[in-house]
């Protein structure tokens, strides 16, 4: 057997993930005085954070003098198909604004306007021009302030250093534990609080826009302590990735071009938007176009490849390589289209996790687990039904900051560190070394993942419907077993094949979460499409909120709950018609 | 240029090896064939050999768009991004081969140990703006375009894997390397800021060492002109300080 030897280092705060979410939570509870450790499975500034393009959502009313919190909200709620968590959307579109500026305190340098503000860039579901923007490449910056700000706040930072356990004493969290990946050994993280930052689910889908990173590693680890899911039917399929060649399908291309005036035209040249949305056109919610998308190559409209053509050219070379460098580049160079000269072909990848760890909307604690906080794509509320683009980059820096601040007091509240089981500890290390014992003629995990992936992505895809939704289920028991008995080969140093027979665990679960949550809504409704069930079912669905929590036996219970009705206040807000006007629009599929 | 159309196999010389005590790279370059899909990259190729030929197989790799900075390698002798590189794009008749950032320490195949960037980057002083008060804060986009080009840096440690100032004469220890005089000039030339790094810029960044060979600007996949917009102008700024008779004289007296 293996050495299950671990280390121990302790902390007040644990933060596990260093995107934006977990490096502005590591951020301000090193700012209130506690001893912080902020753990990554990258390198510091590699998380997925540091792909985002378009912007970060929030109503400075630098452009638009009449953007206004209220108006953020509205266009959140809607946007979210009313399925938002009413506090979460009313604290993030106050709080927005203070945060961004924050990030220009710390050297984030935006794109200005000319009376030398920070510019702000219209998007689909925004009312007003809202983005605040680095060209197209947000994250980046966003990414970079908040790392050479935090590596000057006393925090440990550890790379590559992956957590595959939460640990509790009683009812209460007590750490994690995990490995190096250098080395490939243990380590056990004792804390008084952990936020979660560990990001989204894509990479158990083929055709994705998401990151190395993105393998549930946080819902699931928090769903085998206590903590529920919510809201996990609902993923963000981005109605614009690349589609050719193959090898690059999936990468993301920015909302920012259709922000910037790119139009939509399918195969017959004819701009298509106006049969789906005529008043938005290309600038409507995502849920909309890629659905759009998707009826028009079903249909036979599509481009040759498989897509449909997206065209910025007339906007001039300059323009294009001014406002959209990166996008420029990425064509060039991986699908050998130049974007000023002529159309680039896209078609929908899956983007975003809008569903996540059930949370407290004001502190971020995590239902069921003491002193567990969430924060960013891990967690769920904000977005509801569908995210409105530019919402997530304010939601890490918003959540993340009540997060890093709550968690920081619980910690400050306890005189004595959580206990740790060393027993249960041992069994969690030998549980991950078990790979390496298995029969040297097992398969390894990566043809698991990619038999995964193309599962996901045809049955709990951008359109379900049961039949599909229950083969999916009994599939996802298939490669459970199969993931069981994988094999790892070579050492525990860094060693990728290792790290996937964890993780690959932890994709399955999600995925069968999703697809259970996703069959148990009949009715279509912002990121979730069932053909059978084409129409919103207000009756029954229209303010009920999925929820999923393993039981006792390692079963998934699903369920829903009736969500907290919006302040009288804030109902104001929203003219009679509206309700009417969104739950009557027939969604065309 | 043109996509080759189907599938070719193609030979691949990857490095697998393991560092000495020293960090040395210890290994072996071993042949592999691969069959190669049209618009490929090198990093699909690997990825294909991880799935197939070598699970084991160490490679960092994030986000395979170009965007994270994580995959530089060494491809053909060229340090290069291994998801921005190209198969179709790379003669046909010759294979293609991978090796780790020769200038790191090694950790495992293609992986190696670049922490060394991250503790010069402590040492830097971070940004420090004129005043507190932000409303009266502007600037224009002008201004921002020129730290805006140095802030395109997606951290690949590809320039300073190929600066001979660290790659072939070791100066670890007095030279911070052209990413991090990226840094110091995007800082120095922020609108807001009033730090003066010009000090260490000289002392412990060690500008003084680099003598414009300008390696580091071929290299750079965010097409960054690292010699003629960041290390020229901060030479040029340190020589004004140091050298010149009336700057020195009054900076003696106080006044910047
Ligand atoms: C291409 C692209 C473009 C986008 N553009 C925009 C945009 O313009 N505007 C916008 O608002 N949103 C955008 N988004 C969405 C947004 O970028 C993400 O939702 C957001 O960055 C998620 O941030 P996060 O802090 O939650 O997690 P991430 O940035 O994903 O960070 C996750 C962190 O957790 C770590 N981690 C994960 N698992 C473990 C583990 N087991 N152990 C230790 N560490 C772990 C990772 O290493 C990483 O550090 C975009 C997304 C993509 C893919
Ligand atoms: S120009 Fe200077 S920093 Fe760049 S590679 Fe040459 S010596 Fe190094
Ligand atoms: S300056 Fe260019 S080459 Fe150097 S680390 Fe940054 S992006 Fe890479
Ligand atoms: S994987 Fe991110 S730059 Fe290559």
């Amino acid at each position: 057997m293996m050495s299950v030897h671990y280390e121990t280092k302790t902390y007040d705060v644990l933060v596990i993930g260093a995107g934006g979410a977990g490096l502005r939570a590591a951020i301000e509870a090193s700012a209130q005085g506690v001893s912080v450790a902020l753990v990554t499975k990258s390198l510091l500034g590699k998380a997925h954070t540091v792909m985002a393009e378009g912007g970060m959502a929030a109503a400075l009313s630098y452009v638009d003098a009449d953007d206004c919190w209220q108006a953020h909200y509205k266009d959140t709620i809607r946007g979210g198909k009313y399925l938002s968590n009413f506090r979460m959307a009313e604290l993030h579109a106050k709080e927005a604004p203070e945060r961004v500026k924050e990030l220009e305190k710390w050297g984030a340098v935006f794109d200005r306007t000319p009376d030398g503000r920070i510019l702000q860039r219209p998007f689909g579901g925004h009312t007003y021009r809202r983005l605040a923007h680095v060209g197209d490449r947000t994250g980046l910056e966003l990414i970079r302030t908040l790392q050479d700000k935090g590596i000057h706040c006393g925090i440990d930072v550890h790379m590559e250093c992956t957590m595959t356990h939460l640990l509790k004493d009683g009812d209460q969290v007590a750490g994690a534990f995990g490995y190096w990946r250098e080395s490939g050994r243990f380590i056990l993280i004792n804390a008084k609080s952990v936020i979660l930052c560990t990001g989204g689910i894509g990479k158990a889908y083929k055709v994705t826009s998401n990151s190395w990173e993105y393998t549930a590693d946080g819902q699931a680890m928090a769903m085998k302590i206590g903590a529920e899911l919510i809201d996990m039917e609902f993923l963000q399929f981005h109605p614009t990735g690349m589609v050719c060649p193959p090898s690059v399908k999936g990468i993301l291309v920015t909302e920012a071009v259709r922000g910037e005036g790119g139009k939509l035209a399918n195969a017959l040249g004819e701009r298509f938007m106006k049969n789906y949305d005529p008043e938005r056109m290309e600038l409507s919610t995502r849920d909309i176009v890629a659905k759009a998308i998707y009826t028009e190559v079903k249909e036979g409209r599509g481009s040759p490849n498989g897509g449909v053509f997206l065209d910025i050219s007339h906007r001039g070379a300059d323009y294009i390589k001014r406002k959209l460098p990166s996008m420029y580049h990425q064509f060039l160079e991986l699908g050998d289209v130049d974007i000023t000269k002529g159309p680039m072909e896209v078609g929908p990848t899956m983007h975003y996790t809008m569903g996540g760890v059930r949370v407290h909307p004001e502190t971020q604690e995590v239902l069921n687990v003491t002193g567990l906080y969430a924060a960013g794509e891990v967690s769920g509320g904000l977005h509801g039904g569908n995210r409105l683009g530019g919402n997530s980059l304010s939601d890490l820096i918003v959540f993340g900051q009540r997060a890093g601040q709550h968690a920081a007091e619980f910690a400050k509240q306890q005189t004595i560190l959580p206990k740790i089981n060393d027993e249960e500890v041992k069994g969690y290390a030998e549980e991950l070394v078990a790979p390496f014992e298995r029969d040297s003629k097992a398969e390894t995990p990566y043809q698991i993942q990619a038999d995964l992936q193309e599962l996901m992505n045809n049955k709990v895809g951008i359109v379900r419907e049961e039949q599909g939704l229950k083969e999916a289920i009994e599939e996802l028991q298939v490669l459970k077993a199969r993931a069981k008995v994988a094999r790892v080969d070579g050492s525990r140093a860094y060693n990728p094949g290792w790290h996937l027979s964890h993780d690959i665990h932890n994709m399955i679960l999600v995925g069968e979460v999703v697809a259970r949550a996703a069959l148990q809504r009949t009715e279509s409704r912002g990121g979730h499409t069932r053909l059978d069930h084409l129409q919103p079912d207000n009756e029954h669905w229209r303010f009920v909120n999925s929820t999923i929590r393993l039981n006792e036996s390692g079963e998934l219970d699903v369920s829903t709950y009736e969500k907290p009705q919006m302040d009288e206040a804030l109902r104001d807000l929203f003219e009679k018609s509206d309700e009417l006007a969104i739950t009557q629009s027939k969604q065309k599929i | 240029m043109m996509m080759s159309l189907g599938v070719v196999d193609r030979e691949f010389h990857v490095f697998r090896g393991l560092p000495d005590a020293d960090g040395e790279h210890i290994g072996e370059v071993k042949s592999f064939t691969v069959p190669v899909q049209p618009g490929w990259v090198v990093l699909d190729a690997l990825l294909y050999l991880q799935a197939h030929n070598a699970p084991d197989l160490a490679i960092r790799w994030n986000c395979k768009a170009a965007k994270c900075g994580s995959c530089a390698a060494e491809i053909n002798g060229l340090p290069s991004l291994m998801c921005k590189t190209r198969l179709d794009h790379m003669p046909l008749d010759k294979p293609v081969l991978v090796r780790p950032m020769r200038t790191f320490p090694l950790i495992k195949d293609l992986v190696t140990d670049v922490s060394w960037n991250y503790e010069v980057n402590k040492r830097i002083t971070p940004f420090t703006p004129y005043n507190d008060d932000q409303s009266t804060w502007r600037y224009f986009q002008e201004d921002a375009d020129r730290v805006q080009e140095f802030r395109k840096c997606i951290e690949c440690f590809l320039c300073q894997n190929s600066c001979h100032v660290i790659r072939h004469h070791r100066k670890f220890n007095h030279f911070a390397g052209p990413r991090f005089l990226v840094r110091l000039a995007s800082l120095e030339m922020h609108p807001l800021d009033v730090a003066d790094r010009i000090p260490f810029t000289k002392e412990e960044a060690g500008i003084g060492l680099c003598n414009i060979t300008k390696c580091c600007t071929e290299r750079c996949p965010e097409g960054i002109r690292i010699t003629d917009n960041a290390i020229i102008p901060l030479k040029e700024r340190v020589v004004d300080r140091y050298y010149d008779p009336i700057t020195m004289l009054l900076h003696k007296i106080g006044i910047k």
